[in-house]
């Protein structure tokens, strides 16, 4: 299960209306081990493409380093689809490097860029193996036990 | 010749969960063999071809100092002691 709070859940969903019809992508860092995505940071699509996302690799080494520094990991790894539903991808699949991440895809196909509801779904992807999970909008994360 | 190279999450199972391992090498071809020598398995995840004759996986990024080694050489790349090596998987995917 995916908790999440809805200032968060609205940032990802407003970044992909944005980008549509590019994929928008980006990571919900949290404190390692602590499964709370507290921090978004919106990433910039270096393949600015309908179909394909990837982080640029200058910005990928300074978000681990970001990461590194605060002692958190990447909690979410989101991206959007435009024009298919928000499951993962064969590619997607194949290149999902993160095994603890929680695996969010955004379908903007219905609306675009505008108003309205949008499909939110969350995976763990391990090993090739995907397996949907359920996705809880909060309004604030419980404050942290440690 | 010692070099840091800082393993990611995914690799880690090939390096028993340690996060930065030493290894030695004046290039980064000779290094991830040296690597290979201590962790078996984990320069099949890196190169194309694991028995050293493929480049670098197109969805793997590598950084020497800070800077990403294709453009600095890829697996001919320099190395000196005392440098950094960081492997990171790209964060990528499509539709």
């Amino acid at each position: 299960m995916l908790t999440l709070d809805q200032a968060t859940y609205d940032a990802i969903v407003a970044h992909a209306k944005r980008d549509h019809p590019d994929e928008a992508c980006g990571v919900v860092a949290g404190p390692a081990g602590s499964d709370r995505p507290e921090r978004l940071v919106e990433m910039v699509n270096a393949a600015g493409s309908p179909t394909f996302y990837e982080f640029d690799s200058t910005d990928l080494l300074r978000l681990y380093r970001d990461m590194d520094d605060r002692d958190e990991e990447p909690v979410v790894v989101y991206h959007s689809h435009t024009a298919t539903e928000a499951y993962p991808s064969r590619t997607d699949i194949g290149l999902a490097g993160e095994p603890n991440a929680h695996y969010v895809l955004v379908s903007t196909r219905e609306r675009g860029n505008n108003e309205g509801p949008v499909e939110f779904r969350s995976y763990r992807i391990i090993d090739g193996t995907v397996t949907e999970e359920e996705v809880v909008v909060v309004p604030e994360l419980e404050a942290s036990t440690t | 010749m010692a070099i840091e190279v800082r393993i990611p999450t995914i690799l880690r199972t090939y390096t028993g969960g340690e996060k930065a391992v030493s290894a030695e090498g004046d290039t980064l071809a000779t290094l991830i063999e040296d690597l290979e020598s201590s962790y078996p398995g984990i320069a099949g995840r890196l190169l194309e071809d694991s028995d050293g004759g493929g480049d670098l996986r197109r969805f793997v990024n590598v950084y020497i100092n800070d800077e990403d080694v294709r453009f600095i050489g890829g697996l001919q790349a320099g190395l000196s002691d005392g440098d950094q090596v960081v492997v990171l998987p790209a964060v990528a995917g499509g539709c």
